[in-house]
C-alpha cells in the first residue's frame, strides 16, 4: 500500500469549523446519494418507458402476441410466438452446452489445477467475456456457420443417424437454431464457470478434509463434498449465463437464419426476441409495428429481470456465508 | 459394493475430463483470435485509420470515421457514467448495509444483466423519438446508461479493500467525513477506480446492440452530436452481413482492431489490480 497519502493535518493552515464540517458532510452525502438513486431510478424509467411504448401493441393485439405465430408486418399481424420460441430453445441449447464445460472447468481451476496453470486458463475463460458479441457473430459468419454446413450437420444427421429424429433433420442450410446455440454456449460459458469458481473456492477446506478423511476418492470428495455445498450458488451462476444467452443480439442475429418458423429441426433457420427487434426496429414505420417491436422488447425485459435477479439472490445465498 | 480400485478409476478419468473441459473452453477463444490475427492483418494498413470507407467493389479505404465516432461515443458515456457510477460506488461503500445501499447493490447487479438491446429501445424512446431523428448524443447515453452499474460496481469493490484503519486514522485525526472519504479513502483506490472504469469502457467500446437505432452508422464524415455517427461495432456488422468480399474483409480489420482495444485494456486492468492490491482478483 505504497498510495496511501499522508494526512497533511500539520500543513493545514485553515481549520475547518464545526459548522462548516457538519455543511461539507451533508452535501457530499446529498450527492453520493443522488448517485445511488439514479440506479433504482433507471430501472424504473426503463420499465416504464419500454411498457408505456408497448401498451397500443398489447390492447390492440392482446394475448396473439405471445400465442400466435403469424408475423405479417403488412397484414399488420403482429406474433412473436416464432422469436419467443427461439430466444427458449437457443439458450436451452446453450445451457446443454456450455453448462458441462463451465462446471468442468470450474472444478479443475478450483481443485485440480497446477497452480502455475491457474491463473492464465482462469484469465482466458474471462477473456471470452470480453470479446464484443459482434467480433463472435463475424467469426459465426465466416467459420462456425460453414463448418456446421459441411462437417457437424451432415455428420450428426447421417453418420450418427440423428436424422430420424425430429431434432437434427432437414438440409443443412447452415444458419440455425443450432449454430445461434453453439455461439451462445461459448458466449455464456464464463459467466457460468467464473460464478462456479468464485463459490466453489468459498467451499470451507474442512468440508474437503473431511471427505478425504472418510475415505473418499477425490472424485467422491468434489461429488459428495464440495458440490452440494455450492449447489445453489452454481445455479445462480447457470442462471446468470442464462440471463446472457436470452438477451444476447448481434452474435444471434448473424448466425440464426431470421426467418419466423417454428420448427423442430436444430438445423432449421429461426428467430430470437433480441433478434427480432434487432433487424426490424430501425425499419419499422407503422406505430403497431414499432409499438408490437417494443412489446416484445418489453417480454424479454421482464423475462431476463426476473432470470437476473433469482440468479443474483441464489449467488448471494452462498458468497453471504464467506469470510465478511 | 464397488470395489476399491473401481472407485478409483472413476476418480481419476472424473478428473480427467475436467482437464478436458478446460481444454474445451479456452479453445475457443484461441481459435477466434487466431482467426481474427490471420484475416484481420491481411486488410489492415495504415489506410485503414485514416481514410473513409471505400464504395463497393474497391478494395482498401478504411474508417477514420468509425473509428473517430467510437471514440466520440465513449467519450459521451463515459461523461454520464463515470460521475454517476463512481459517487453510487461511494455511496455504497460508504453505507454499506443500509437498506437503500442494499437494493442499490442488487439493482445494478440486475441492470448489469440486462440486455443491450432493451438498453438501446430504452434509449430510443427517450432520446429518439422526441426529437425525430437519430443522434451520437442518443448512442453515447445508451451506452453511458450501459455504463453507470458497471461502474458502480467495480468501485465498490475497489474501495471495500481499503483497510478500515485508514479511515478511523483520518477521523480520529479530526478530518470531515467528507474530506475523510474523498482524500484518504478514494485516494488510496483511485487505480482500482481508474482500472473499473477502464474494464467499463472496454466493455462498451464493443456494443452494437445499444447504438443500432440510437447512433445509427453514418457512412460519411460526421463529428456532430445531433447526427447520426458511425461506429466500429456498427461498421462491422454492416460489413459482416453484407454480399462483397471486400466488405467482409474490411470486417475483419475492424474486428481485429476492436477486440485489440479490448483486449489490451483488459490485460492492463489486469496487471494493475493485480501489483496494487497484491492477491490475484479470483
Amino acid at each position: 500500500m505504497t498510495a496511501v497519502p499522508a494526512p497533511a493535518v500539520s500543513t493545514d493552515r485553515r481549520r475547518l469549523t464545526v459548522h462548516e464540517t457538519a455543511i461539507g458532510d451533508r452535501i457530499y452525502e446529498i450527492v453520493t446519494t443522488a448517485c445511488a438513486l439514479v440506479v433504482p431510478a433507471l430501472v424504473i424509467a426503463i420499465a416504464i418507458a419500454i411498457f408505456a411504448g408497448a401498451w397500443p401493441a398489447f390492447s390492440k393485439l392482446g394475448l396473439s402476441i405471445v400465442t400466435s405465430s403469424d408475423w405479417d408486418v403488412r397484414a399488420g399481424r403482429f406474433g412473436a410466438a416464432p422469436a419467443i420460441f427461439g430466444t427458449l430453445v437457443s439458450s436451452a441449447l446453450a445451457l446443454i452446452i456450455a453448462t458441462p464445460l463451465a462446471i468442468g472447468v470450474a472444478i479443475f481451476l478450483s481443485e485440480f489445477s497446477p497452480t502455475w496453470l491457474r491463473q492464465p486458463i482462469g484469465f482466458l475463460v474471462d477473456l471470452l467475456a470480453a470479446v464484443p458479441s459482434v467480433v463472435y457473430g463475424l467469426w459465426g459468419i465466416f467459420v462456425l456457420v460453414p463448418l456446421l454446413r459441411e462437417q457437424v450437420m451432415p455428420f450428426l444427421r447421417d453418420r450418427l443417424h440423428l436424422g430420424a429424429t425430429p431434432f437434427f433433420s432437414g438440409p443443412a442450410y447452415g444458419p440455425s437454431m443450432l449454430a445461434a446455440g453453439v455461439i451462445l454456449a461459448i458466449m455464456a460459458l464464463p459467466y457460468i464457470s467464473a460464478v462456479s469458481r468464485e463459490v466453489l473456492m468459498a467451499v470451507p477446506r474442512s468440508q474437503r478434509e473431511a471427505a478425504l478423511a472418510l475415505g473418499a476418492t477425490r472424485w467422491e470428495m468434489i461429488r459428495d463434498a464440495v458440490i452440494p455445498y455450492a449447489k445453489s450458488g452454481i445455479i445462480g451462476g447457470i442462471m446468470l449465463g442464462l440471463g446472457r444467452a436470452l438477451g444476447e443480439t448481434m452474435a444471434v442475429t448473424m448466425v440464426i437464419g431470421n426467418r419466423a418458423e417454428i420448427s423442430a429441426s436444430l438445423f432449421a433457420p429461426g428467430y430470437t426476441m433480441a433478434s427480432l427487434i434487432a433487424n426490424q426496429f430501425s425499419e419499422a414505420t407503422s406505430d403497431l409495428h414499432q409499438s408490437a417491436l417494443l412489446a416484445v422488447g418489453a417480454i424479454l425485459f421482464v423475462i431476463t429481470l426476473i432470470v437476473n435477479a433469482v440468479a443474483r439472490w441464489l449467488v448471494w445465498q452462498v458468497s453471504r456465508d464467506r469470510a465478511v | 459394493m464397488k470395489t476399491r480400485l473401481a472407485r478409483h478409476w472413476i476418480s481419476g478419468s472424473m478428473i480427467g475430463l475436467t482437464y478436458l473441459a478446460a481444454v474445451l473452453a479456452t479453445l475457443p477463444l484461441l481459435l477466434i483470435l487466431a482467426h481474427l490475427i490471420r484475416k484481420g492483418a491481411a486488410s489492415l494498413s495504415l489506410s485503414f485509420f485514416t481514410h473513409m470507407p471505400g464504395p463497393v467493389g474497391e478494395t482498401g479505404g478504411g474508417m477514420a470515421n468509425a473509428i473517430v465516432g467510437t471514440l466520440i461515443l465513449i467519450s459521451i458515456a463515459c461523461a454520464i457514467g463515470l460521475p454517476i457510477g463512481i459517487g453510487a460506488g461511494i455511496y455504497l461503500s460508504e453505507k454499506r448495509s443500509m437498506p437503500l445501499a442494499q437494493s442499490v447493490r442488487f439493482l445494478s447487479d440486475v441492470l448489469n444483466g440486462l440486455p443491450s438491446i432493451v438498453m438501446g429501445i430504452f434509449a430510443w424512446t427517450l432520446l429518439v423519438r422526441p426529437v425525430g431523428h437519430f443522434s451520437a448524443l442518443a448512442g453515447g447515453g445508451a451506452l453511458g446508461a450501459m455504463m453507470i452499474p458497471l461502474v458502480t460496481r467495480t468501485t465498490e469493490e475497489m474501495l471495500r479493500v481499503v483497510p478500515t484503519s485508514l479511515r478511523e486514522a483520518a477521523l480520529a485525526l479530526g478530518y470531515p467525513r467528507w474530506r475523510t472519504s474523498l482524500s484518504v479513502v478514494v485516494r488510496t483506490a483511485l487505480a482500482g477506480i481508474a482500472t473499473g472504469a477502464l474494464v467499463a469502457v472496454a466493455r462498451i467500446a464493443g456494443e452494437t446492440a445499444p447504438l443500432l437505432f440510437t447512433a445509427l452508422g453514418n457512412q460519411f464524415w460526421s463529428t456532430s452530436l445531433r447526427e447520426p455517427i458511425a461506429a466500429l461495432p456498427l461498421q462491422i456488422f454492416a460489413y459482416a452481413i453484407s454480399a462483397y468480399d471486400e466488405w467482409h474483409a474490411q470486417a475483419w480489420a475492424g474486428a481485429l482492431v476492436l477486440i485489440s482495444i479490448v483486449l489490451v485494456i483488459s490485460l492492463a486492468a489486469r496487471v494493475v489490480t493485480r501489483s496494487k492490491f497484491g492477491a490475484p482478483v479470483d
